[in-house]
């Protein structure tokens, strides 16, 4: 395995509301190595978009330790971020809301250049020129306006904006859910083809496991703002560990008729993260809840090589007593 | 992986390689705008004023200070068009002449108040919290002045003449520039563009100046159009009652307040000049409805 990119280690965001302090991330750790992808699952609301944005900077952790090739960003004053956001970026979810609708695409896209003072007019336009061919548009297109565009280039102008400055890690928070079927595919596979390509790293969140599958090499399963299991993608669903995860898979459709299998309803609501039940967080909707469950937390353990599962059903008894 | 990048579907006609021509937003706003015929008026209307404004020295038939005593007072006749006033001034002459004044108080005191209250509603809007709450309760407070007084009490401390006007009718608009700017500020940063740019760097004064104040111009534009009209109104207001722009300097406002002695013998000298008040406000007003409409995307195509 090749050595890590970015580590993350008990990140924490807490945000203050009237109700209370709002735990949308409560002490997340893990590691990317280069050239991977982890994916990001959960339902609306466990804070893996949070998670995302607060690994680049764009929203301040509460705590907790970001280390990008071995250098920590968190302490770093502006100029500092300045340097280290070359390197990391971020495609958006809603290719409508995420692009000024103002600007002209090659403006969009070479904007980063602008700021960072990077060439000539012309040296920028060619690079634009070069980056929307790499995304699979037609560079004519560089005077148009977004509103111009479908969904789909609109979200290929995302990922070149993303890519102008030869970033090392990408954070794609939902970059294709806001997209029509037929166009998701195209846009996975672009993203994709350009890992490949340019040995991109990828934190990739979704709510779609299908989507997640596609792309992950090893996947997070967050719920209310912490990851109760990861492993490599293909572990994960073979065999998920967790009842969550479990449920979570079980919610899959499955594309043929006449077909039996068991599906797990999970009952009740996510318990509001401003005051997370005391123990286990997901004990109060478990199939398999024990009483030690509604005590105390279990932790994130290793189960077996490179799956780590936060439940009790899998823990070594003798080594939690 | 063996796939390839999936290009999308070219498109249908204009797949050749013509490159797509720049069209900008405000191409399809003047489109749009062409449209209204209301608002073509005010357009064709203020532009006639704008060019009787910078003509004037030529089309005047007569000098505006020039008093011919043997003709106080005229009806509007061949001579003297719009008549004469009580000093035997030609009306006309003196009407295309306030334009300059008009305008100018127009124009300048709405890009006081839109320089003013546009920057400190863009702060307060962007950053918030405590300097957000200082500036717009400041704000509170000059709007809890009526703008006119306010115009009153800031020329009788400083004096009159037209500098003193513009800046007295510029402030006194500021908290309303001030708040629709806070308004749109304050929608426009919670888009998720705002937050790209801030990853690929960008400093606030960029994301200001480049990502938010571009969006926001629509109501921008509108309330200083229909400022400008407003803006002549104050201006005509205290030059009414004699605290604005002082004679012999032809400004509408006086001509209007000289002649209200005289209306029962001679009604055509407050007329005149209360006329080109109306149409020139009148216009502005069309012009910035038109703009409203124009600008909103949801009316698009």
């Amino acid at each position: 395995m090749s050595e890590t990119l970015l580590e993350v280690k008990n990140l924490k965001k807490f945000f203050h509301t009237k109700k209370g302090l709002l735990k949308a991330v409560n002490n997340v750790s893990f590691a990317i190595p280069r050239g991977e992808t982890l994916g990001i699952v959960g339902e609306s609301g466990c804070g893996k978009t949070t998670t995302g944005r607060a690994a680049i900077r764009l929203v301040e952790a509460t705590e907790g330790e970001i280390l990008f090739e071995g250098k920590n960003i968190r302490t770093l004053n502006h100029k500092g971020l300045l340097d280290i956001r070359k390197n990391m970026q971020i495609i958006f979810q809603d290719p409508f809301a995420s692009l000024n609708p103002r600007q002209a695409l090659n403006e969009i896209i070479g904007e980063p250049l602008e700021i960072y003072k990077i060439g000539s007019k012309a040296e920028r336009e060619e690079r634009v020129a070069s980056l929307m061919e790499l995304v699979g548009l037609s560079p004519r297109l560089m005077n148009a306006y977004p509103h111009e565009l479908d969904g789909g280039r609109r979200q290929r102008i995302g990922v070149a904006r993303a890519l102008c400055l030869n970033p090392k890690f990408i954070v794609c928070d939902e970059p294709v859910s806001a997209l029509d079927v037929s166009i998701q595919a195209q846009i996975l596979n672009l993203i994709q083809d350009l890992q490949d390509k340019l040995g991109l790293t990828y934190m990739f969140i979704s709510h779609d496991l299908s989507v997640v599958k596609h792309l992950s090499d090893r996947v997070a399963v967050m719920y209310l703002g912490k990851i109760v299991e990861i492993t490599r993608s293909s572990q994960i669903f073979k065999s998920p560990l967790h009842p969550y995860t479990q449920a979570l898979l079980s919610a899959i459709p499955i594309p043929k008729v006449n077909i039996k299998r068991e599906r797990i309803i999970l009952e009740g609501d996510v318990p509001s993260p401003v005051n997370p039940p005391d123990g286990c967080i997901f004990a109060g909707r478990c199939r398999h809840v024990m009483p030690k469950c509604r005590e105390k937390a279990p932790a994130l353990k290793q189960v077996s090589p490179g799956h780590e599962v936060k439940c009790y059903l899998h823990h070594d008894e003798s080594a939690e007593a | 992986m063996s796939h390839t990048i999936i290009a999308p579907p070219a498109g249908t006609a204009a797949a050749t390689a013509s490159p797509v021509k720049k069209r900008s937003q405000l191409a399809e706003v003047w489109r749009r705008l062409v449209r209204n015929k209301m608002a073509m008026f005010g357009l064709v209307v203020i532009s006639l004023i704008i060019a009787a404004a910078i003509t004037a020295d030529w089309i005047s038939p007569y000098d505006y200070r020039t008093q011919d005593l043997n003709a106080i007072s005229q009806k509007p006749n061949a001579q003297h068009i719009l008549g004469t006033d009580d000093l035997g001034r030609d009306i006309l002459s003196r009407i295309i002449h306030g334009t300059r004044i008009s305008l100018l108080v127009g124009f300048v005191s709405v890009s006081i108040s839109v320089a003013v209250g546009g920057g400190l509603g863009a702060v307060s809007g962007y950053y918030g919290g405590t300097l957000d709450n200082v500036i717009m309760r400041f704000m509170d407070v000059l709007l809890a002045i009526p703008s006119i007084l306010l115009a009153i009490a800031i020329v009788s401390a400083f004096g009159g003449g037209i500098i003193n006007v513009m800046i007295a009718v510029g402030i006194s608009s500021v908290p309303s520039y001030a708040r629709i700017v806070k308004a749109s500020v304050i929608s426009i940063k919670e888009n998720e563009f705002i937050e790209a740019a801030r990853a690929i760097g960008a400093s606030d004064f960029r994301i200001v100046t480049k990502h938010i104040l571009p969006n926001a111009m629509a109501p921008i534009i509108v309330q200083a159009t229909l400022g400008v009209a407003g803006a002549i109104l104050s201006a005509a207001g205290l030059s009414f009652i004699g605290m604005g722009i002082q004679p012999p300097t032809p400004e509408w406002g006086a001509m209007l307040s000289n002649g209200r002695h005289i209306i029962r013998t001679a009604w055509h000298v407050a007329t005149f000049p209360g006329l080109a008040i109306m149409l020139t406000i009148f216009a502005l007003n069309l012009l910035g409805d038109g703009l409203r409409d124009a600008l909103d995307p949801r009316l698009k195509n």
